[in-house]
């Protein structure tokens, strides 16, 4: 059991992140009030999770301005994607496991 | 004993929080269909719209055939006098305005209850998608109607219809696509079979839409 969870991944440990991960792995980018929408959050709850996936850069910040509103909007770089998909096969490893 | 209650603690605590890994997949999956597509479209919005387009078909057959009674019927469906354009204009347009009325009615009341809002990022997605085909063929239709071809009109509408619909299925049920191909089916079928285009509109756009509803709302809504 403890050598499977080593290969977990601490950046995903909350579902928070997990869940923006997977918004951003299916949608080429989306915005701050997008995302809160979709995970139910509160802006700073939601702006201290995307912190610590952009320390391990796992997303990147396009800042941009549409008219003069300022429009920040985040996509899963590389490295994230693939960090993304090696923890879900650790999640397929640990069910498959269980079922043992 | 300070010690052994934060622990007690501390695993209750743990376990509050721990979720099985099918549940965070689960989790995972929800949140990418529900950030990528449109899903609280309504069933019964298919089976109005399709109801109205039999309706309105209906009427437009019994207008043509009440005309070709006092004319002759060639000169009724062949040439496009005015009267019978405007007449025909109009009870497709009601038909339309009537069936995405009444869908976006039953969606919005879909959207809320599901918690979704309406015009979210993947609904406006979808709307673009579908729409770059949808008015492509209402102005090819137009085209049609100005140089007098109105053989072709049902055909083109089905076709276009059917394309709009295949590339609108990525940003919304899979299902669509099914219901997409069936309109392009029906429509090439009626390029060939010149005369009968009122019938296969009626196909298209009324029976198919009624099981196409039908079928959402036992799979998905029930």
């Amino acid at each position: 059991m403890k050598k499977l969870l080593e290969n977990f991944n601490k950046a995903f440990e909350s579902r928070v992140r997990l869940g923006i991960m997977s918004v951003l792995m299916v949608n080429e980018s989306a915005d701050f009030n997008m995302l809160k929408e979709l995970l139910n959050l509160s802006d700073g709850n939601l702006a201290s999770h995307i912190r610590a996936l952009e320390d391990v850069r796992y997303i990147t910040v396009n800042k941009q301005f549409i008219g003069r509103k300022p429009n920040t909007t985040y996509s899963a770089s590389k490295e994230g994607k693939k960090a993304f998909y090696a923890h879900l096969k650790e999640l397929e490893t640990l069910i498959k496991g269980q079922g043992k | 004993m300070k010690l052994v209650s934060t622990l007690i603690y501390k695993v209750l605590f743990a376990m509050e929080k721990y979720t099985s890994p099918e549940e965070t997949l689960t989790e995972i999956r929800h949140l990418m269909e529900r950030s990528s597509r449109f899903i609280s479209l309504s069933g019964f919005s298919g089976i109005f719209s399709g109801l109205y387009a039999l309706v309105g078909a209906g009427a437009a057959w019994y207008y043509l055939n009440s005309i070709a009674n006092t004319q002759g019927y060639g000169e009724a469906a062949g040439t496009s006098d005015n009267q019978s354009l405007i007449f025909l204009t109009i009870d497709a347009a009601l038909v339309l305005v009537l069936a995405v009325g009444t869908g976006i009615l039953l969606t919005t009341r879909k959207a809320k209850k599901d918690g979704n809002s309406l015009l979210d990022a993947a609904a406006k997605k979808l709307i673009i998608n579908l729409a770059i085909p949808l008015v492509t063929g209402g102005i090819f239709c137009i085209a049609l109607i100005y140089h007098g071809n109105i053989f072709y009109i049902a055909p083109a509408m089905l076709i276009f219809y059917g394309l709009a619909l295949v590339h609108a299925s990525k940003y919304t049920r899979d299902d669509v696509r099914s219901l997409g191909v069936a309109e392009i089916m029906l429509g090439i079928i009626s390029l060939f079979i010149i005369g009968y285009g009122l019938l296969f509109w009626a196909v298209g756009f009324g029976v198919l839409h009624i099981a196409y509803g039908a079928y959402m709302y036992f799979k998905y809504e029930r």
